[in-house]
């Protein structure tokens, strides 16, 4: 039997004000086991935590119940103190009463006596506890950082800087991502290509960053610090050592009638392509599925023409496996489809647009070369309307629940430009909110209204119909006004919501780190720990996490490298001793447990064993407790109950349940 | 002051299934009516005064009888609150209060005009005759 | 003649929660200040699948009314596999608890994630209303353990 301390935090009111802690104190000094038992204001505070120490030596205690917050919030804490006054760490159990007690109850008397019931549960399980030696392994000095944006470049370069080496790995034939297909940027009106292309740069430069475009993450093993990943670099059919990026392969591509993506669709491009002028690598790629060599077998004018013999029709995807210690999303979003938005004619009129297609229009190297212009007839517009919440702030099944955050400000940026480069355009907005939250992000949304004379509309807008004369009819009204309005216009701009990239769930997975309702990544606190995520190894940069602006995700970016620097400059990392662990007398050798287990910590030796007085060679189990993650898999696959958990064995489990049973 | 009637405002909700707190007044109901001209109270209103138990006015509304039933408001509100049930349920409920029938069957030929969509027939019949 | 007792039935409930997705799940419920009655209370394991069909039966032995267990969604496990491991078992423990006259209703699988701690608080009171209207438990159950 062990000596069990108990200790009851008031955590100010928090807990104290519905649970009658001085009971709780009272009633579990009853049960066996418990030599010590107090309550204290701030159990984690100096204080608190001196005199758990105090008592540890004072009562000779061997193990401790903490009634206090969730153990995600002070396990760690109440172990180390354990460990500071000589009690092994792994003696330690909480029994959560703030969480799921005192802040879900009002009434007192039943509080107190869940408390009491969660607090046996932990005495219970405490008895059972055996000390536990943390392992060791090692960490791999090299980081990941998935998804080649501004949020993937910027961590990258803060991870690089500090010495260690970065891998990027993007998607598409270059980095860039969402900010390289931005004209200018809020609230400075920057132009988005000068502020980002000396970063990509940079970043190619380094010599620490290694950057994989035309790549994906296929396979993801390991954990925190000795992660295998493995990396499909899609065939470019282009040799990069070769390629001087002279461009004349695209020039000469025959087929170009690909919508050009990195436009949104819309212009087209060659099948021989990189995506835009700025690209980093400057090195096409071929479109295989829209390539007539691939597709006929006859043309190859791109090789023909090619000086520096480049092309090369053979190259195969190559997979590069790479060993890493820690692992960066930042995936990115895209914007919603607009498909089920049929009162906004989006899918009849080519003259309504979203917002990011109006950057295209408006960037100087897009499709109408930086001219204002309507996509049916390729004339000025006079009359432009904005709509805002174009599927944000969606409860139903159409759009997102969430606010974009985002949109409110580009919409004021992309309204002063078009008043200020074409002032005889009027802009009207229609809003449900303007949210402009940020440092001079307000104030500039007053400029759009006072300077540049945009007009703010407060009222959704209920339909876009085309009318005949090629003009579009924005069916809405004023609802400060109470009044009908029917504006006629030559271009609708759509505000859509923004998602997170459709293959971060898939990514997720692979990462076994968790997502919420909306794919976008959790991170492990949403106050304290917002660039990691729950998964230890995994960290989150920028709108992977959830929507934020440019600033924001810089900030994010950096901080998710300082996690990521704090993770690599360590040489080894202390491992979780809640491992599997099999009773060799008992084991039969049936490989069940191997097979469930996903990180194949399980393998079989041939062992002597002594058995009755009888010595025998046999085949067990054994686990390597540095590969053992301690999911507990193995411990209900057995059919001979031989493998148990450390710390969550079946001995304790049951006592807990018999405790709550009670 | 207006007269406060939660009895009656809880019994539309129920009535009509709507839950009027998921409101967030974006007036996209009241953009999308083709009705909107010729209310009194606006379709967004008729969330509002639902909220606040305002029931009296909706009950003396215009509104019930120039709304044509046609569910744009219901189909587009991002909010799932679905304005167009609530009039329908006020509208029943005025019906069930008045007793008898407004409109008799014979009636209707006359009132025949071969332009009306037959959805509008089929939605003015079952309003007037419930 | 089993006499009822004629204080209020108070159902005894536990929940067994993995502790990446449906303990924080249950933590956010709490910090969100979402209520779900007293008479559930929480285990933490470290995934579903370290929930031991003879826990389930251990708690009906005991006298629990209600037993209910919630993991990662599928395909989100902290471990890869384990709830799908724990799906199946579970599937086959109720079907026969149900044959043994535990109704379906007082077992329950729920994939919660770390951010539902709206669902987590629905979900609880749904159960605690369902085992409130299927009564005391008294298949499985030891009367050798019940206090009288």
């Amino acid at each position: 039997m062990q000596r069990i301390g108990v200790f009851v935090c008031h955590c100010g009111s928090n807990i104290a004000a519905t649970v009658d802690v001085k009971k709780v104190v009272e009633m579990v000094k009853q049960e066996p086991g418990v030599v010590h038992a107090e309550d204290y204001q701030y159990m984690c505070s100096e204080a608190g935590q001196s005199r758990v120490a105090a008592a540890i030596r004072e009562h000779g205690l061997t193990g401790l119940v903490i009634c206090s917050c969730s153990p995600r919030m002070h396990e760690t804490t109440f172990r180390k103190c354990a460990e500071k006054a000589g009690l092994n760490p792994y003696m330690v159990e909480i029994a959560n009463i703030r969480e799921q007690c005192s802040w879900i109850h009002k009434d007192v008397e039943e509080a107190t006596k869940k408390a009491v019931i969660l607090a046996r549960a932990a005495i219970a399980k405490v008895d059972r506890d055996a000390p536990l030696q943390q392992g060791e392994s090692v960490v791999t000095k090299r980081a990941l950082v998935i998804g080649g944006g501004i949020a993937g470049i910027q961590t990258a370069l803060d991870i690089a800087d500090a010495g260690y080496k970065v891998d990027i790995v993007e998607k598409s034939p270059s980095i860039g991502g969402r900010m390289s297909q931005l004209d200018k940027t809020f609230p400075t009106l920057d132009c988005s290509a000068c502020i980002l292309t000396p970063k990509m740069v940079e970043a190619s430069a380094h010599e620490n960053i290694t950057i994989y475009t035309y790549s994906e993450v296929e396979k993801v093993t390991g954990f925190v610090g000795d992660f295998t990943v493995d990396i499909r670099k899609k065939a470019r059919s282009v040799d990069m050592s070769k390629c001087t990026g002279c461009g004349v392969c695209q020039e000469k591509c025959p087929s170009k009638k690909t919508p050009n993506e990195f436009n949104r669709g819309l212009n087209t491009r060659s099948a021989i392509y990189t995506p835009f002028a700025q690209a980093i690598p400057n090195v096409p790629v071929i479109d295989r599925e829209h390539c007539i060599k691939f597709k006929t077998g006859k043309c190859g004018v791109c090789s023909k023409v090619c000086q520096a013999g480049a092309i090369d029709y053979d190259q195969k995807d190559e997979i590069i496996t790479e060993k890493y210690g820690a692992i960066v999303v930042a995936t990115g979003f895209d914007m919603i489809k607009l498909d089920k938005y049929g009162e906004y004619s989006y899918q009849e009129s080519p003259d309504v647009i979203t917002s990011l297609e109006l950057e295209r229009i408006m960037n100087a190297a897009g499709p109408t070369k930086g001219h204002l212009e309507r996509l049916s007839d390729h004339k000025p517009p006079k009359e432009m309307v904005f709509i805002q919440c174009v599927g944000s702030r969606c409860s139903d099944k159409r759009g997102k629940s969430y606010c974009s955050k985002i949109c409110c400000m580009y919409t004021a940026k992309q309204a002063i430009l078009i008043r200020d480069k074409y002032p005889d355009v009027n802009v009207t907005v229609f809003y449900i909110d303007v949210r402009t939250p940020g440092k001079n992000f307000d104030e500039f949304y007053r400029r759009a209204v006072e300077e540049y004379g945009v007009d703010y509309i407060k009222g959704q807008v209920g339909k876009v119909s085309q009318t005949g004369d090629g003009k579009l009819l924005v069916q809405g009204v004023d609802l400060l006004d109470q009044k009908r309005i029917l504006k006629k216009a030559d271009m609708v701009v759509l505000a859509a919501a923004i998602e997170p990239n459709e293959d971060a769930r898939k990514l997720a997975t692979m990462l076994t780190a968790s997502m919420d309702t909306n794919d976008f990544f959790t991170e492990a606190h949403p106050k304290l720990r917002p660039v990691e995520s729950p998964t230890a190894g995994v960290f989150l940069s920028g709108v992977a996490q959830g929507p934020k602006d440019i600033p924001e995700t810089v900030a994010q970016a950096g901080a998710a490298a300082v996690k990521v620097i704090g993770l690599l400059a360590k040489d080894k990392l202390k491992t979780n001793p809640c491992t599997a662990k099999p009773d060799e007398l008992l084991c039969n050798g049936c490989s069940v447990c191997a097979n469930v287990c996903p990180y194949g910590a399980i393998s079989y030796i041939e062992k002597e064993v002594r058995d009755h007085g009888i010595r025998e060679v046999r085949r067990i189990a054994s686990v390597n407790s540095a590969l053992c993650q301690g999911c507990g898999a193995c411990t209900v696959a057995c059919p001979s109950g031989v493998m148990d958990l450390q710390g969550f064995s079946n001995r304790q489990i049951i006592a807990e349940v018999d405790a709550i049973c009670k | 002051m207006m007269k406060i009637d939660r009895e009656k405002a809880n019994e539309i909700q129920e009535l009509s299934g709507v839950n009027t707190k998921k409101c967030m007044k974006c007036g996209k109901c009241s953009a999308s009516c083709p009705s909107y001209e010729e209310m009194d109270i606006k379709p967004h209103q008729f969330v509002s005064y639902v909220q606040r138990g305002e029931i009296e006015p909706l009950l003396q509304s215009a509104s019930l009888w120039k709304c044509l039933s046609c569910f744009a408001c219901i189909e587009r509100c991002p909010r799932d609150v679905k304005p167009g049930k609530l009039v329908d349920a006020v509208r029943q409920m005025v019906i069930r209060e008045r007793g008898g029938n407004h409109l008799q069957e014979e009636e209707i030929p006359k009132l025949l005009d071969p332009e009306l969509p037959q959805q509008l027939l089929v939605s003015a019949f079952r309003r007037e005759k419930k | 003649m089993q006499i009822e007792s004629k204080e209020e039935f108070r159902p005894k409930i536990v929940a067994f929660c993995c502790n990446w997705c449906s303990y924080a799940g249950a933590d956010l419920a709490g910090s969100s200040r979402l209520a779900y009655p007293a008479d559930i209370k929480i285990i933490r394991v470290p995934c579903s699948c370290r929930v031991n069909p003879l826990f389930i039966l251990r708690a009906f032995e005991k006298g629990a009314d209600g037993v209910i267990m919630c993991g990662c969604h599928p395909g989100d496990c902290h471990y890869t596999t384990g709830n799908f491991y724990a799906r199946r078992r579970m599937t086959l423990l109720f079907s026969m608890l149900d044959y043994l006259g535990v109704e379906n209703g007082r077992t329950r699988v729920e994939w919660v994630s770390a951010a539902e701690g709206a669902k987590f608080s629905a979900t609880m009171n749904e159960f605690a209303e369902k085992i409130q209207s299927l009564g005391r438990n008294v298949r499985l159950e030891d009367i050798r353990c019940r206090k009288e």
